[in-house]
């Protein structure tokens, strides 16, 4: 047994090089200091993104990207396929609980101004996969054609209209025609099956790898700090926090399985109070309390225009903090993200508490 | 060089053309459109102005029409004398109102002209009516054809601000009948419009917008208004209740009402006042109205009883599959299949409320029967529902327990490792 055991080490490792990865794991440190909790919030994004993978496979067995049969497909796994209904809300749930964890890490990484040089790149790779994920979020949330996604989905899509020079023509392609129909349920169908996740992987693989080589962040001012080894010692805290999660998970789809809502009547009027998912709703509010118009400016193209800009500084802001990149502390990006973060606080939580505000 | 003089000359003498052709043709113009009623009305005082106002909406000037085609005159005349010429008629006395209008509705020759799908009878009708036959007898506080459709600002019946539409009905119809001194000389009731507000019916029209509901006219008729005889009452009725009417021609209780000379759907649900139809209307109930002719305890009255314990039981048991159900899906089962059979077996109770006018309680057995059928199935997916429920959560205690479990020995192992001398270095 012993000798068969050998043999396939030794065929692995003439092929794949293990002992190069072994030995590299063995080597890698991870810093230990009083802000390290933050650290495990990229390997939470990992293992949710897992669960969404392997959810998404198994939901694809049953769902049928059609106007005819999605929403009947959806009622079809929440109500008679065995762990229809568990599969279904994990995979719900995991994607808010994902997009909620990716803004934790990515504003965690800011204030911690890991983007310093030479992790310019895992920055923007991250940005690119935050963006990513919403746009998976978008075009997940139509899928099972009910009431809710439908009119929220027109309603996202109003706002990509708002875009200038390329807004009409964009909404168009995104729509597929000129409003949510069958066609766009093809194509937000293919962008979350097909070319979201090949985008998805191939980021993540850079962003994955880069934070590998060249490793953890430590913050500013922290010189020399406790190091712990990778593994074991990392990848068990992190699993730690793995389980955690997915007890979570487990209790939430239990006691509040996603549901599948009315099927979507593109001929009903819009009902009253709709709204995009909750990590879009700040930029919602925003739109909806912008006056008509700014000096001659409309007010919604300005808001947008100003969200582009918004989200074009954070991803470029590792060129843009000279401070930090020679090591100094920059309260001026302390700040502003503070006032980015306390923005979609407020905006997000006023969608809720004050859902009648603006037009 | 020639050729470009000759084209100028061409374009001066077109440019010289056109100006003397608007020269000309502008004050004809005005003059062909000129109005002197309208000119000089708008300038009165409000009683005579208010024609001149309320006409600029009216359906007439939509069609073309002016204020010559009714009274007659001359609007191209300045001078008020030659505007009221031979040909003037002014405003016909009240009596008269019904001929005026009439002159032009019942003629179908005119009336093609303009709208070939109105009816050209209504003054016939009128005539039939019990307001036409007030005004035949000289009683001029008749109501004549402006009281419901206004005057100098009629509306198409279609048209929502009408009068006559729907909704405005039974408030047009109320500005006389609810009037205690207009039916004072008459003996009516001025009840029947707050009647009517109360009713199924107003609740339809006004709540739900449904204008297939019944107003006033749908009952009474419009330009032949009259109450309806107590014979006819039920053919009323059944103009939109037709399987209710069937039913209830079947039933014993058609022979004794006709003997008794009694109307028939308004004996049991009232006429302007008929409030949703419930089970508690039945033998037996809080509204029990079977007593108004039968006794407790008599044979017709057992009967009744037992139609409304079937009907009882049925509900009670709708009502607990309801509630498996609401309780499944507040634990988070998908449910909506089984409400939507729930909402099937309920179109059995309908039916079987409607074949209590006919009381053949085989016929109500056989309805709720295929209803209880429908509900059993209800009740197996409620229950099952429910084990469900039980089930995810059993199972979450036990992942979740397997969980904490390996949460803890992973917890111990990274403790032991951070004991250990390596971690310490």
């Amino acid at each position: 047994m012993a000798g068969l055991w050998d043999k396939t080490k030794a065929y692995l490792e003439s092929r794949f090089e293990l002992s190069a990865i072994r030995e590299f794991a063995g080597k890698k440190k991870v810093p230990e200091h009083k802000r390290s909790f933050w650290y495990f919030f990229g390997g939470i994004c990992l293992f949710l993104f897992i669960i969404q993978v392997l959810t998404g496979i198994l939901l694809l067995l049953y769902y049928t990207p059609s106007v005819d049969a999605a929403h009947e497909s959806i009622q079809f796994i929440m109500s008679q396929v065995k762990f229809g209904w568990l599969i279904r809300s994990v995979h719900s749930w995991t994607a808010n609980i994902l997009v909620g964890v990716i803004f934790i890490h990515m504003f965690s990484s800011f204030f911690l101004k890991a983007y310093r040089p030479p992790r310019e790149l895992t920055w923007i790779t991250g940005f690119l996969l935050l963006v990513l994920f919403l746009a998976f979020g978008f075009s997940g949330y139509l899928l099972p054609w009910n009431e809710l996604s439908f009119f929220a989905t027109r309603v996202g899509t109003d706002i990509a209209g708002v875009v200038p020079l390329f807004g009409k023509a964009l909404k168009t392609f995104i729509l597929g025609g000129p409003d949510v129909s069958g066609a766009t349920l093809t194509r937000f169908f293919w962008l979350h099956v097909a070319v979201l996740p090949a985008f998805a992987l191939l980021i993540m693989g850079i962003h994955v790898i880069l934070v590998q080589t060249l490793g953890m962040s430590k913050p500013i001012g922290i010189g020399e700090a406790k190091e712990i080894s990778f593994f074991p010692d990392f990848i068990l805290k992190d699993s730690l926090g793995w389980l955690i999660i997915l007890a979570v998970v487990g209790a939430v789809c239990v006691f509040l399985p996603w549901e599948v809502g009315p099927k979507a009547d593109p001929f009903a009027s819009t009902p009253l109070g709709i709204k995009p998912e909750w990590y879009f709703t700040f930029m919602f509010t925003t739109l909806k309390l912008v006056p008509a118009h700014i000096f001659t400016v409309e007010g919604e193209l300005l808001a947008v225009m100003g969200f582009m800009l918004g989200g074009l500084l954070l991803m470029l802001v590792p060129f843009l903090d000279r401070r930090a990149a020679r090591e100094k502390r920059s309260p001026v990006f302390t700040a502003f993200g503070l006032a980015v973060l306390v923005y979609i606080i407020v905006m997000t939580g006023l969608t809720y508490l004050a859902p009648n505000i603006g037009k | 060089m020639p050729v470009k003089s000759s084209l100028r000359e061409m374009k001066r003498r077109r440019r010289l053309l056109l100006s003397v052709f608007l020269f000309i043709s502008m004050p004809l113009s005005v003059w062909a459109q000129k109005n002197s009623c309208l000119d000089c009305h708008l300038q009165m005082d409000d009683v005579l102005k208010a024609p001149a106002e309320g006409f600029a909406a009216d359906v007439h000037k939509q069609f073309g029409l002016g204020c010559e085609d009714c009274h007659g005159g001359d609007p191209a005349q300045d001078d008020v004398e030659l505007a009221k010429d031979r040909s003037f008629k002014g405003s016909p006395e009240r009596a008269k109102i019904p001929e005026f209008c009439g002159s032009c509705h019942s003629d179908s020759a005119v009336m093609r002209k303009f709208n070939p799908n109105l009816r050209v009878d209504q003054l016939v009708l009128y005539w039939t009516s019990r307001h036409g036959q007030l005004l035949k007898e000289g009683d001029a506080s008749g109501a004549v054809c402006t009281d419901c459709h206004g005057v100098h600002g009629i509306q198409p019946a279609n048209f929502p601000k009408s009068q006559v539409f729907p909704w405005n009905i039974p408030q047009t119809c109320g500005r006389c009948h609810s009037n205690a001194d207009t039916m004072k000389a008459y003996g009516i009731s001025v009840r029947q419009v707050d009647d009517y507000k109360q009713s199924v019916h107003a609740r339809a029209l006004f709540e739900k917008k449904d204008l297939s509901a019944p107003a006033c006219n749908d009952c009474h008729g419009n330009h032949g208004a009259a109450p309806p005889e107590v014979t006819s009452i039920a053919f009323v009725c059944r103009q939109c209740h037709s399987s209710a009417g069937d039913l209830f021609s079947r039933s014993p209780h058609k022979e004794a009402f006709d003997a008794l000379g009694m109307s028939e759907c308004e004996a049991c649900h009232g006429n302007h006042k008929i409030i949703s139809p419930a089970d508690e209307m039945l033998a037996g109930g809080k509204n029990d109205i079977c007593l108004q002719c039968h006794d407790a305890g008599t044979e017709p009255h057992q009967t009744g009883l037992e139609i409304k314990r079937r009907l009882d039981d049925f509900v009670a048991s709708s009502e607990a599959s309801g509630k498996l159900l609401t309780s499944a899906e507040s634990k988070g089962i998908e449910v909506s299949e089984a409400k939507f059979k729930l909402q099937d077996s309920l179109s059995s109770l309908v039916l079987a409320r409607n074949l209590t006018h006919g009381l053949s309680l085989p016929e109500i057995e056989r309805s709720l029967g295929d209803g209880a059928k429908i509900l059993a199935e209800v009740k197996v997916s409620g229950e099952a529902a429910l084990r469900e429920a039980k089930f995810r959560r059993s199972g979450l205690i036990i992942a979740t327990a397997f969980i904490i479990l390996l949460a803890l020995a992973l917890y111990l192992k990274i403790r032991d490792l951070q004991r250990s001398p390596k971690h310490q270095r």
